[in-house]
């Protein structure tokens, strides 16, 4: 997989997506290239931003000559299974850079904020040579939080006027920035957002990384170097003690279950008893417990078998 | 697992009238469809980079300004130097009927204009796309 070969890039990502079968051989081929990038989460409530930022900071990192990949989620219907994407239109200028990789994802019925397979279009980016991934959750509300098994760097976009400082003490969400930007600095509130977050954040003595906080604004194009450099520090600060190995590892570890999870799941779904057994529940000559102990039991004999 | 159809919705050229691009990338989308929509003046350069880094099945183009003949046979020589004029591509606007064929000859799969019912474009992307 090469990062001048975009189709073949983008056909991978589609096949991950819709789940079929055949690509496991290049994903396992991939998996040796990967680790390279540094993976910034970018998230925050609808509208704060979270696309115009992102795009701002892929051009200060593709003027250092990076290469960046981008993965954009936004919201799948719950309803007709459709979505729009629409965070590429922030990112126009973007589009036609060959440093530049951006692949706009529906969540397709998955909550926490990213879809099931965002892992690993992340892993292709990455092993395809991408130098910075960002990926760009959907607007979030309180409590999804997946990005942070995802991330290097958690990224939370903010804007003023989204409460008070009660808000920013709640649990959830912003426990799991490492940088806060306060975008649309130059609306009025924008110093209160960041008093209250800053209190908020000195309040939490059992991390060793106190998160910045560094106001913004797009439409100004002002604090975006100074936001950078932000997340340039607590990379450093991850390349320090081994940090980003210990995150990286907890993050392994969550993917590793996913992924087993998913295999399990439709092996023990798709396996010839499973409708059987279901019949024979709703008939009530079966209960669940034992059809579950069942199915597994079937599965090793399979696999004896085999 | 389902094999989505990724459609982009795109905007080439000067017109900034998008009402009709919206009406089709959200009928799109109440039909099951990932709509990818980049926004207003796009050139043809820019689309086709978007078309395949989505990896869409479709791209459907809506034009107002008049350039059509320009622009639309301009979006699907770029595909094919991509190797990807596989990818289905529909035109929709404001399209004279005797330009149409012009259309159709240059890589231009249909042409729907004003008066079109949503249904017949989710029809033709849903005949044409073979996942």
């Amino acid at each position: 997989m090469k990062w001048t070969e975009p189709r073949q890039i983008a056909r991978l990502i589609s096949a991950v997506e819709d789940g079929r079968p055949g690509h496991e051989e290049q994903l396992k081929e991939l998996f040796y290239q990967t680790g390279q990038a540094h993976v910034i989460g970018v998230t925050g409530p609808p509208g704060a931003g979270k696309s115009s930022l992102t795009d701002k900071l892929a051009k200060y990192y593709v003027d250092q000559g990076k290469r960046v990949g981008i993965i954009a989620v936004d919201p799948t219907s719950p309803f007709s299974g459709g979505s729009i994407l629409g965070d590429r239109i922030r990112m126009n200028d973007l589009t036609t850079n060959p440093n530049v990789f951006i692949r706009s994802m529906g969540t397709r019925g998955h909550l926490g904020g990213l879809a099931s397979s965002t892992h690993l279009v992340k892993q292709i980016l990455d092993g395809a040579g991408a130098d910075i991934i960002f990926i760009e959750t959907v607007g979030v509300g309180q409590s999804e939080v997946e990005i942070v098994q995802a991330a290097d760097t958690v990224l939370m976009v903010m804007v003023p006027g989204l409460g008070d400082d009660i808000q920013s003490m709640k649990a959830g969400i912003m426990e799991i920035g490492d940088v806060f930007a306060i975008n649309k600095a130059d609306l009025p509130g924008a110093d209160r957002a960041k008093i209250d977050i800053q209190n908020m954040l000195t309040f939490q003595p059992e991390k060793d990384w106190l998160p910045l906080v560094q106001m913004v604004s797009v439409k100004e194009n002002t604090g975006i170097e100074e936001l950078a450099k932000a997340i340039e520090m607590h990379r450093s600060f991850l390349n320090e003690e081994d940090r980003l190995a210990i995150r990286r590892k907890r993050n392994t570890r969550n993917e590793l279950i996913d992924l087993l999870y998913d295999k399990l799941y439709r092996r023990l779904v798709t396996q010839g008893n499973f409708e059987r057994y279901l019949e024979q529940i709703v008939e009530k000559t079966l209960d669940p417990y034992s059809a579950i102990d069942k199915l597994l039991e079937d599965l090793r004999s399979e696999n004896e078998n085999d | 697992m389902e094999q989505m159809i990724r459609v982009l919705v795109a905007k080439p050229g000067l017109d900034g009238h998008d009402r009709g691009a919206k009406v089709i990338a959200r009928a799109l989308r109440d039909a099951g469809m990932e709509v990818i929509y980049t926004g207003l003046r796009q050139t043809p350069e820019q689309i086709v980079a978007a078309a395949i880094q989505e990896d869409v099945d479709c791209v459907a183009i809506s034009i107002l300004s008049g350039a059509h003949n320009t622009l639309l046979p301009k979006v699907a020589a770029l595909l094919k130097e991509q190797g990807a004029e596989d990818i289905l591509m529909l035109g929709g606007g404001v399209i004279p009927d005797e330009d149409i064929p012009f259309l159709l000859d240059n890589g231009i799969k249909a042409v729907f204009t004003p008066g079109t019912p949503t249904s017949k474009i989710v029809e033709c992307i849903k005949e044409n796309v073979t996942k």
